[in-house]
């Protein structure tokens, strides 16, 4: 694919973009061929996204220059970028979801009558062509707030196509895709390159990245680490160019004494959202729920957390049947969740680390009137030596930790509670490489000192690693539960696509 | 998908079943209660309702495209005393006694300029400092009615031209020149709203600030525009209201921002921007003004006037929450 005669249609020499303190940007360099896929890896801050806004014209670097074909160009503006080919596709959705489909496909250039008035025959004609080619199932007149997530990302992806474009960026495309969708992503992304136009495709997904890239470069603490040609190499040496050794991937082979039965659920449902859920949880036992997103997985969790009121069904908690009506009652019964989105669910990061561990007991930790300091240290001290939590003191506020030590201290939180059960909901989501496999490690051990866990995850190598078995739900039904023994990928992967109900997935 | 579109209509006609509903019942009450002779619903007292409605809802109009935008104006009461102010003081500068009568129109558009400036200050501060376009009105809300005082002190400003007050009260259809001038802008404000790409715009950008962003729409300047047309709006509501009354007191126009709000929210446009209709805003002005005038034509006074007001403009937002609930499915509180 990379013929050494043919020009790169973008290039990037030198870049280095610091701000106070930091340098973010140490000298990258990177090409992309007219045609080619080229995956950009790298952990979290190693300075992926803070490539990207230079490219997209959000930052201007203060060094380095960046080439469209042979002319060195200055992008002024998202705009800007955009005008000289260079599109991005957004991992978060960036999307006006009041307005309708056509109107974000064109968002920031709608087509322009006299008076200012917009085009809006042209418009919807546009939007529709491109719809058509993406082979989206809705009209350009739909609302965007109305569709689903993953139709909310083709809306993105459209918009690449509405410019000549020599360049596409995708970040993290995939995140919300069903695998059918992923299939449609991918032609479009073939489509794309053979007509020429050269790809960044950014994502943390290995197999995603061996199945489409023609090339990848690595990017390590804000400094460019080599590219590797994708068909040359293997995941261990992309793995150890990111974060400097090679990563245990191993699965979950040891085998613990099971307790007693710590939480039974039979028959659980929430409206839409899941149905008809019945499952088993041992004390020492780790369980992983797999599924796409809005498969219904967090949504059980919210429930037996008490956030959302149940349907029908039972939860019965060690043989007793218990009714959950608030998160305080779950508490009250030893369940903990530690939920999915750290920094809005879980912590207060403007608060300092003892406070934020201590905050679901602080109504018992009272010396008279006050609240007692020295019991609150303690506490806190406590965790930080079990999960050993890096920080220089409890005085740090959270939100300066690594996204690692957050998790680990709301999950020392939520440990601090004495629960028998315990939730933890994409215990890894935002967490590099390197913090990941010690996360994974200290819920092996909370099941090993006795916990029931439940672990709710969207990456397969996550659940495997982690679970003595894997609960499958797909649409809001548990298909399957796995041994560790009898799951392999596959069949994992058919049970949470719905085997031949793949066609409903929207 | 039907039955989408058909919660979106009850949700979006609500405003007008509203204004049925007090209709009915200040019709049927006022039979009851009313010491006045007159029936309530008189095409008179209604197109005199449509008059008072004018001066709060002409601010309401461009009040609901900076709310759509994602920001808000609490110095448009200001701008209206100050606005008054210029031009009731500039008819008597020496300078215009060669013009006669054609200081009328200078003063107008002096009055708008002062506006237009006043907006422009607004909208360039939350532009160029970042700081939350509340915070920036509140202070320029103080900040103006200060200018208000400096010019005259307590006194009130006052100049009486009899061809202005028949500009000002000329009617056309039995429409004065108040009502008219409302309905003029409500029919233009809905049209730059939903026909011109500024319009859409507003609407992009109140509904997802960092996607119009990326998007390459130039945030702050898009936004300094739409204060400097709240500003205009502000000062073109006080001419109408001042060219009759001729007389304006350093106090006038205070809570107006309130009444503005209120209005534009019982509309249904939401505080966080994204969503609104100036329609329905025309429709919040209505409700509010018939309620005054309503509750003042069964014998209410104006304490129990505002009390009621408060209460049902949060009774409608409970009301809205729980429409937009998804029932048991819903994540608790």
């Amino acid at each position: 694919m990379t013929d050494q005669d043919r020009k790169p249609a973008l290039r990037l020499e030198g870049i280095v973009k610091t701000f106070p303190g930091v340098r973010a940007l140490d000298g990258v360099s990177l090409s992309v061929m007219p045609g080619e896929v080229h995956a950009l890896m790298g952990e979290n801050g190693a300075g992926k996204s803070t490539l990207m806004k230079v490219l997209g014209g959000l930052h201007q670097p203060n060094e380095g220059r960046i080439f469209i074909g042979d002319e060195p160009v200055v992008m002024g503006s998202p705009m800007d970028a955009k005008a000289k080919g260079v599109v991005f596709i957004h991992q978060e959705l960036s999307l006006a979801e009041e307005l309708s489909v056509a109107e974000n496909i064109y968002l920031g250039q709608l087509p322009r009558k006299s008076f200012g008035r917009v085009d809006w025959t042209r418009l919807h004609a546009d939007s529709d062509a491109i719809l058509k080619r993406l082979n989206c199932g809705f009209g350009s007149g739909a609302i965007v707030g109305e569709l689903s997530i993953a139709n909310m990302q083709m809306v993105e992806i459209a918009r690449a196509l509405t410019v000549d474009a020599k360049a596409v960026i995708f970040d993290e495309p995939t995140a919300s895709l069903t695998d059918a969708e992923k299939v449609v992503l991918f032609e479009v992304i073939a489509d794309l390159r053979k007509q020429g136009v050269g790809i960044v495709y950014i994502s943390h997904r290995m197999e995603e990245i061996f199945r489409i890239s023609d090339r990848i470069s690595v990017l390590r603490d804000g400094a460019y680490r080599g590219t590797l040609k994708t068909a040359e190499t293997d995941e261990d040496e992309v793995t150890r160019l990111m974060i400097g050794r090679s990563l245990d991937l191993s699965r979950n082979a040891e085998h613990v004494e099971l307790g007693d039965v710590a939480l039974e659920v039979r028959g659980l449902s929430c409206g839409k959202l899941f149905h008809d859920v019945s499952f088993d949880l041992r004390a020492g036992e780790v369980l992983g729920f797999y599924g796409l997103v809005g498969a219904g997985r967090t949504e059980i969790a919210e429930t037996l957390f008490g956030l959302r009121t149940p349907t029908a069904g039972k939860i019965l908690l060690k043989g007793r049947e218990v009714t959950i009506h608030s998160p305080m009652d779950a508490i009250a019964h030893g369940l903990s969740l530690v939920p999915e989105d750290r920094k809005s669910q879980g912590l207060i990061l403007g608060m300092n680390c003892r406070d934020n561990i201590t905050l679901p007991q602080v109504d018992d930790l009272t010396a008279g009137p006050f609240v007692s300091d020295g019991a609150e240290i303690a506490i806190f001290d406590q965790y930080r030596d079990r999960l050993d939590i890096k920080t220089p003191s409890w005085r740090q506020l959270v939100g300066n930790l690594s996204g690692g030590n957050q998790q680990k201290i709301v999950i020392g939180k939520w440990l601090s509670m004495r629960p028998e059960v315990l939730i933890v909901d994409e215990p890894t989501r935002g967490i590099d490489v390197g913090s990941k496999s010690e996360i994974h490690n200290l819920i092996r051990e909370l099941a090993k000192s006795g916990y029931a866990v439940i672990v709710i995850s969207s990456e397969m190598p996550e659940v495997l690693r982690v679970s003595d078995r894997v609960a499958a739900m797909y649409s809001g039904k548990l298909m399957r539960i796995f041994t560790a023994d009898e799951v392999t990928e596959d069949n994992l992967v058919q049970a949470i696509s719905g085997l031949s109900e793949n066609s409903r997935v929207a | 998908m039907q039955k989408d579109t058909r919660a979106r209509l009850i949700k979006d006609g609500a405003i007008w079943g509203f204004i049925v509903l007090e209709l009915i019942f200040f019709s049927v009450a006022g039979h009851f209660l009313s010491l006045s002779e007159n029936a309530f619903m008189d095409l008179e007292n209604m197109l005199l309702l449509l008059k008072q409605s004018a001066p709060i809802g002409i601010i309401a109009l461009g009040m609901t495209m900076v709310m759509i935008n994602g920001n808000i104006d609490l110095s448009v009461g200001a701008i209206f005393a100050l606005s008054a102010v210029v031009m009731l003081d500039s008819m008597g500068w020496a300078v215009f006694a060669p013009l006669g009568d054609w200081v009328i129109p200078i003063s107008w558009a002096l009055a708008l300029l002062t506006g237009m400036a006043l907006g422009a200050i607004n909208g360039l501060i939350v532009w160029k400092t970042g700081v939350d376009a509340f915070i920036v009105t509140l202070g320029s809300m103080l900040g103006f009615r200060g200018l208000v005082f400096m010019y005259n002190g307590e006194q009130p400003t006052f100049h009486l031209n009899w061809t202005m007050v028949d500009m000002a009260q000329a009617s056309v259809f039995g429409l004065q020149t108040p009502s008219l001038v409302l309905i003029a802008c409500t029919a233009i404000v809905w049209w730059i709203l939903n026909k011109t790409i500024h319009g859409r715009n507003v609407y992009a950008v109140g509904d997802n600030r960092e996607a119009a962003v990326n998007a390459g729409i130039r945030v702050g300047p898009h936004m300094m525009i739409n204060f400097v047309i709240i500003g205009f709006l502000a000062a073109l509501s006080s001419v109408v209201f001042y060219s009759a009354s001729g007389s304006v007191n350093p106090n006038d126009g205070m809570l107006y921002e309130l009444w503005v709000i209120t209005a534009v929210v019982l509309g249904g446009t939401k505080l966080t921007g994204g969503k609104g209709s100036v329609i329905a805003t025309f429709g919040g002005v209505i409700a509010i003004q018939l309620l005054r005038k309503g509750l003042g034509h069964i014998g209410a006074d104006t304490a129990m006037v505002s009390l009621v007001i408060g209460s049902i403009l949060i009774v409608v937002l409970y009301l809205d929450k729980q429409l937009n609930r998804k029932g048991a499915e819903d994540l608790k509180l």
